[in-house]
């Protein structure tokens, strides 16, 4: 990763880009365009994104009919991606699962980044005890056994949570709360290290000597400037976010039967691997194609974004 | 060194302590009364589980819970399985050799992929061999541990029966058959790990190596007139691998969350498949003590990474 070279005080070919008149984000774009592989990730995302969204609405199977007579059929024109041991669709299911399986990517990406930011920003621009306890919290985070720790959290507080906002809802605000607080520490230690380099420049200066206050100067100078970085972690952070869910769901500790994520289907379609191994590889190439484009695209941003980059 | 290695050590002491505390808080203020299992059993009269609680110190305050506790850890009373009746200390050791074999072999496997590769990729960067390698690079850490687990299963024990896909403990076999049972059925969980560190490992080899084969030092070795593979194998290696073992450490914890999910899928009887069927059967006392024993597994091993760090660069041991 990048992260192994210190934030470096330059930012490449910036001012040459201005001089042209091109916009830093057109300039971005241009050099995002130039990684092949990180376009083909965007596209293929695109296309699941809107299949998930738009999907269950002109593929009108229901996704829990029952149907003996259909017991683990291998995929026809009736049924693409074949169907399950009670009969059900499984590409309807995954049309609705990857609505869940996606959204909590993304949910928990946007609370590990906020968290993340937060603390890194607190920590960077105070200096002494507190920028030395939030570092020590974030060390502690970061040599927890993550996987442990989220499964005992599941089990513990599932029941409650289901209870007060119904079984989906509820378990969606856990695997978010979970996945998105065990996930915001790199990012925080990013943002300290941009903090740490950025409040000695010549424009934080400026501001300073303007009287700008100091939240003023860490929301309208600084967080701007380090921004590039935290993109490239947030998305990188998404296809890990995707990975826990099913993780969790895979070991049967995720959502419930009823919400067919890709991993709850893939759980459920284990014990069947030698008779219908379609039902296992279809939600299994959906969350590896999600991840594999969503880190493509991560590597593209970085190439962008990422002035500190080793390519 | 010996110094370094007492305060590494002193180190990780607040940090074991501070996982403590968070395991043990999230434990007690969970709803449910996780510690109080036997107590809600509806066949023991109210006044016997008071008294049960009262005994087990269920009703102290959380403080002097947490104290309690940490000290019977200390004395090795880990409190005893409320599923199995058996002590959790001798169920935890009689599983832990497994889970260190498994991620141990894996972990080897991981380097003798990621140091090659990653340092030939970095020598001719963006030749085909560095394209390639990045690519696959790139598939092997997107592919999920459980998916790859079932494709794996898929491929050697039901297409091509090569393989046995339940790992077995009681194997009949003695000597060398045992040996070679066992290493037949190891295969495929230390490929499933071995394979997904790898393909991360990799890519943290090649940009290490690419960020040091661009400093001043290695120009002077090259301008010398050293001969390419000592400027690579002498000069930039071992710089390289300073980075590369911080990194290494970092994603331990990830390591023994890929265990978790292997040792599930292919049923070893390790401690990460202890792990999720105490959770499935709400067993406290031994969910607490493997959370534990993951906690200090994941600090051993920073410890050991420390170590690393100060033979790499003896900078750091002078400090």
């Amino acid at each position: 990763m990048a992260g192994s070279t210190p934030a470096s005080a330059i930012a490449s070919g910036a001012g040459a880009a201005r001089a042209r008149g091109v916009s830093p984000w057109a300039e971005a774009w241009q050099r995002f365009r130039r990684h092949k592989l990180a376009v083909a990730g965007l596209a293929v995302l695109l296309v699941m994104v809107a299949m998930v969204a738009f999907g269950p609405m002109l593929w009108k199977v229901s996704i829990n009919e029952i149907d003996f007579g259909a017991r683990l059929k291998t995929p026809t024109f009736a049924h693409p991606f074949g169907t399950d041991d009670l009969g059900q669709d499984v590409f309807a299911r995954m049309l609705y699962g990857g609505r869940i399986s996606l959204s909590v990517g993304l949910a928990a990406m946007l609370m590990a980044m906020f968290v993340g930011v937060s603390i890194g920003a607190i920590a960077g621009i105070s200096r002494g005890a507190v920028d030395a306890a939030l570092m020590w919290l974030t060390d502690l985070f970061l040599s927890l056994p993550q996987l442990p720790l989220l499964l005992i959290l599941i089990y513990l507080f599932r029941e409650t949570l289901k209870q007060a906002f119904g079984p989906e809802v509820g378990v969606f605000i856990l695997i978010v709360l979970v996945i998105g607080g065990f996930r915001w520490m790199p990012v925080a230690r990013l943002v300290r290290a941009q903090f740490f380099s950025l409040r000695e420049k010549e424009f934080v200066e400026a501001a300073r000597a303007l009287g700008a206050s100091v939240p003023r100067q860490v929301v309208r100078h600084i967080l701007p400037n380090s921004l590039g970085p935290v993109i490239v972690a947030g998305t990188i952070d998404v296809a890990a976010a995707i990975i826990a869910e099913s993780t969790l769901s895979f070991l049967g500790l995720g959502f419930p039967p009823d919400i067919p994520t890709w991993g709850r289907i893939l759980f459920d379609s284990k014990e069947y691997l030698d008779i219908a191994p379609h039902w296992a590889l279809f939600p299994g190439t959906a969350i590896f194609l999600a991840v594999l484009c969503i880190n493509f695209v991560g590597d593209g941003l970085r190439d962008a974004l990422d002035p500190r980059k080793v390519l | 060194m010996g110094h370094y290695l007492l305060r590494r050590l002193l180190i990780a002491v607040p940090s074991l302590l501070g996982i403590s505390v968070v395991l043990f808080t999230v434990l007690a203020l969970a709803p449910g009364d996780p510690f109080g299992e036997m107590t809600l059993n509806p066949n023991v009269p109210p006044e016997v589980a008071a008294n049960l609680r009262h005994q087990f110190g269920l009703d102290d305050p959380i403080w002097l819970r947490y104290f309690h506790w940490l000290f019977a850890m200390f004395k090795g009373d880990w409190g005893f399985s409320f599923i199995s009746r058996v002590d959790v200390d001798k169920l935890i050791l009689g599983r832990l050799p497994v889970t260190l074999a498994v991620i141990g072999a894996s972990q080897i496997l991981a380097l003798l992929i990621a140091l090659p590769v990653g340092i030939y990729s970095a020598a001719r960067p963006y030749s085909w061999f560095d394209r390639i390698a990045s690519t696959l690079a790139f598939v092997g850490f997107s592919l999920p541990t459980f998916f790859t687990g079932l494709l794996l299963i898929l491929l050697f024990s039901i297409k091509l029966d090569w393989l046995p896909f339940v790992f077995r403990a009681d194997l009949a076999a003695t000597g060398l058959d045992w040996w070679g049972q066992m290493i037949r059925q190891s295969i495929m969980p230390v490929l499933v790990l071995g394979l997904f560190q790898g393909a991360s490992w990799t890519r943290y080899v090649r940009s290490a190596m690419l960020d040091v084969v661009r400093l001043d030092y290695v120009t002077t070795a090259r301008s010398k007139g050293l001969p390419e593979h000592a400027v690579i194998m002498k000069h930039v290696v071992r710089n390289a691998l300073i980075p590369v073992v911080t990194l290494v450490a970092l994603t331990m914890p990830q390591v023994f969350g890929g265990a978790i999910v292997t040792e599930q899928i292919f049923r070893v009887p390790g401690i990460g498949s202890l792990l999720i069927d105490a959770i499935l059967r709400n067993d406290t006392p031994v969910i607490m003590s493997v959370t534990f024993v993951f906690s200090c597994l994941v600090i051993v091993f920073n410890l050991i990474a420390d170590l690393l760090y100060g033979w790499l660069d003896p900078r750091i041991s002078y400090r």
